[in-house]
């Protein structure tokens, strides 16, 4: 370490002194507010190497500068960021000791989704034995993977043994200056994942099918990181498909995609945060910056999404393609019922030559909600015969909920094509009664409607996380309709 | 089976059907005929349980219960189908899916358990073939691209799949060539059985020349103006309507 280094150690550790409570490192949570102190203070309980923390406060800084944005098609009363709480200890106590002490309608929601009993326990936070098949799964699956030199951990673990990969890649596609929500994730992420392919290593397993239930704990501001080097595949899943509670409003996370030359990336995810109630109350807000490079020639990277949950999305998984004859994919579904306000999209940045992009997006609106689809194609001037191909379906259901769609396109050569097709449908009397008339019931009825509207992008979500996503969309559709 | 009384019924304040009575007992093949815009599609859908109608008197019996008692789901589980006059397309959700999911409701409505994936398919099978029916129909979605007659003989597929207690097949043959409708005509002659009966609802006696009814009824102005045995829809072929108006119309006047 050099000397300027500990200069700087020590005046961290003097001013936080002075404002009592650094030493305290037992303590579960960082006192509610967002100052230089905070920043330090997670860094800190986290241990972490001093590039992590001088990038926290860089963000910060920067973050100070900046004014939530407010061009979405959305509406929310403004956040207090002075009210909230930034750190506190990733694993509680159980709240329960049994499911008999759970909100029955949590479990009946469990129940339609098919979820087996011990992760019920877990995600409604009842108390599970120490010893859980879980665990022997999941060293299984580390072993695998440590065989084919993969690194998949939580990013504070990342930290702590590859502090190098994290430093050469975090904040290289989502600069910390890239928005509002970048700003303040940089400066105050809990934790997330890291995941790290060799050059020429085909990944062979889904990473993530059981650690899915962690990462639901992994707090309010997630950071996940994947780097595919040369030649490399991954199919990554994130999300949870149980429909999450939590008493952080605000989540802002940040995930960055990087795929080297032939490296194939495949990133899924569902996201089902707590709406809030019928009027919207209580809801989480979920403010995410999602962001993929295809860096070397002929590289990959999907999106896949699935979402249905939070009382506000403001999502935009995006890829620029870089290397020559890269491609890119997003296809999304997003549900919204009741008052949920959705608006997600994509951006497409088209900057080699030969490169391809592909977007599906499906918005399925209920209820009183609003969903939005907005998203942007860019073809630079370099881009010599970018093709991008945008599909943009809207499906109503009943006659009080809002579609809306927002596509912006900027070509920057002659020779690229851009195509864009958008439909707006209404599930009709007709098709429900059909159904009601082979005996299907209206709650069915929606529910095979709907999957078979949002079947292309289902079929592109890897199998398990298929089946639990079509339930899903049945389970959040009820009673959408009059 | 199906007992109907004195049946009144009117859409946004416009009656349509004036007192209908009509009685289907098992085993029974019943054609209704009658001019357009005489009610016969309104019939099917308030038996079938749409509720675009109003009900403004008489009563529907059906298995012993009152109909109006059921929604349309119970009543499509305890055996009642409706082969429609237009079936709706449902994009993206296959015909064995679909299937699947009728099948089940209804064995869960009956106490059974539900058909394995491969029990499905077995059943499907053989219901293809005995209603003549190419085999990769059932992977496409609903309706979906799908051709007026083979629309028609999915409806048919389907009525084989759920084996109903009382079909009502509404207008099934309309814009039907002549293999299609002998496709449709065979389906519902290889299902009949002693134990069910079937309501034909058509407009052309050409469909009876494949299907033989027990009884023939003529629907006009909201009402069975005329029943008789299948030798009245040859003469309805031949004279056309007018002279039952006229029959009717003088019973009426007298």
């Amino acid at each position: 370490m050099s000397d300027k280094n500990n200069q700087i150690l020590e005046e961290i550790g003097g001013s936080d002194y002075k404002y009592g409570f650094y030493t305290d490192i037992e303590m579960d949570q960082a006192p509610p507010g967002l100052t230089e102190d905070t920043v330090r203070f997670i860094s800190a309980k986290k241990n972490e190497p001093d590039f992590m923390l001088a990038f926290r406060l860089r963000a910060f800084r920067h973050w100070k500068t900046l004014k939530e944005p407010d061009w979405a098609h959305v509406e929310y009363p403004p956040i207090n960021y002075q009210d909230l709480i930034y750190y506190s200890a990733p694993r509680k106590r159980p709240k329960y000791d049994s499911l008999d002490e759970v909100d029955p309608e949590l479990l009946e929601t469990f129940e339609k989704l098919g979820i087996p009993l011990d992760e019920q326990k877990m995600l409604a936070g009842v108390a599970v034995d120490a010893v859980m098949d879980s665990v022997s799964v999941g060293s299984t699956f580390k072993k695998t993977l440590a065989e084919h030199g993969i690194i998949f951990c939580s990013f504070s673990e990342a930290l702590q043994k590859h502090p190098g990969l994290i430093k050469k890649h975090m904040g290289t596609v989502v600069p910390y200056t890239d928005n509002y929500f970048a700003a303040l994730n940089s400066a105050v992420f809990s934790d997330g994942s890291f995941a790290y392919i060799p050059k020429g290593v085909k990944c062979p397993l889904e990473l993530s099918t059981y650690f899915r239930i962690n990462a639901a704990k992994t707090g309010q501001f997630e950071r996940t990181l994947i780097v595919a080097e040369e030649g490399s595949y991954v199919s990554y899943m994130e999300g949870c498909t149980a429909p999450i509670r939590d008493e952080n409003q605000l989540h802002a996370a940040i995930v960055e995609i990087i795929a080297h030359k032939d490296a194939e990336v495949k990133y899924s995810t569902v996201q089902n945060w707590w709406p809030g109630d019928k009027e919207g109350k209580g809801g989480v807000y979920n403010f995410v910056t999602k962001r993929g490079i295809c860096e070397g020639d002929n590289a990959k990277i999907s999106w896949t999404q699935v979402e249905t949950g939070s009382a506000i999305t403001w999502k935009y998984p995006s890829l620029i393609l870089k290397g020559n004859n890269s491609t890119g994919e997003f296809y999304s579904v997003a549900v919204t019922n009741n008052r949920q306000q959705a608006d997600t999209g994509t951006k497409m940045i088209h900057l080699g030559k030969n490169t391809k992009s592909t977007i599906i997006s499906k918005g399925i609106s209920g209820g009183r909600s609003n969903n939005s689809y907005r998203g942007l194609v860019k073809t630079g001037r370099k881009a010599e015969n970018a093709r991008n191909f945008s599909q943009c379906d809207s499906l109503l259901l009943g006659d009080q909920c809002g579609a809306h769609t927002f596509p912006y396109i900027d070509v920057g050569n002659r020779s690229s094509i851009v195509e864009h097709e958008a439909t707006t449908s209404k599930i009709s009397e007709d098709q429900l009664f059909y159904c009601l008339q082979r005996g299907i019931d209206m709650e069915g009825a929606i529910g095979l409607i709907v999957n078979g509207y949002a079947k292309e992008v289902l079929s592109k979500l890897p199998m398990e996380f298929a089946v639990e996503a079509q339930k899903l969309l049945s389970v959040n559709l009820e009673g959408s309709v009059g | 089976m199906l007992t109907i009384k004195d049946l009144t019924v009117s859409i946004h304040g416009k009656t349509i059907l004036k007192g209908l009575n009509l009685d289907v007992k098992e085993g029974e093949v019943h054609a209704i005929m009658g001019p357009n815009g005489s009610g016969k599609s309104t019939l099917a859908s308030v038996i079938a349980g749409r509720d675009l109608f109003d009900v403004d008197k008489g009563e529907i019996t059906y298995m012993g219960r009152n109909i109006f008692d059921m929604p349309a789901e119970t009543r499509a589980r305890e055996g009642l189908f409706l082969g429609f006059q237009y079936p709706v397309e449902i994009p993206g959700v296959s015909i064995a899916n679909f299937m699947r999911t009728a099948i089940n409701e209804k064995r869960k409505h009956l106490g059974l358990d539900p058909l394995t994936g491969a029990e499905f398919l077995r059943v499907m099978e053989e219901k293809k073939k005995m209603v003549d029916i190419q085999s990769k129909l059932a992977s496409r979605s609903v309706n979906e691209g799908f051709s007026g007659g083979e629309k028609k003989k999915n409806e048919i597929f389907q009525m084989a799949m759920l084996e109903p207690r009382l079909a009502i097949l509404d207008e099934t043959d309309s814009g039907l060539d002549i293999d299609a409708l002998k496709v449709v005509a065979n389906g519902v002659n290889k299902l009949r059985r002693k134990d069910n009966a079937t309501i034909v609802i058509t407009h052309y006696q050409r469909l009876l020349d494949y299907i033989i009814p027990d009884f023939v009824h003529v629907l006009y102005d909201g009402s069975i103006i005329k029943s008789g045995g299948k030798e009245l829809a040859v003469e309805l072929e031949e004279k056309g309507y007018d002279w039952v108006k006229k029959e009717a119309g003088a019973g009426n006047a007298a």
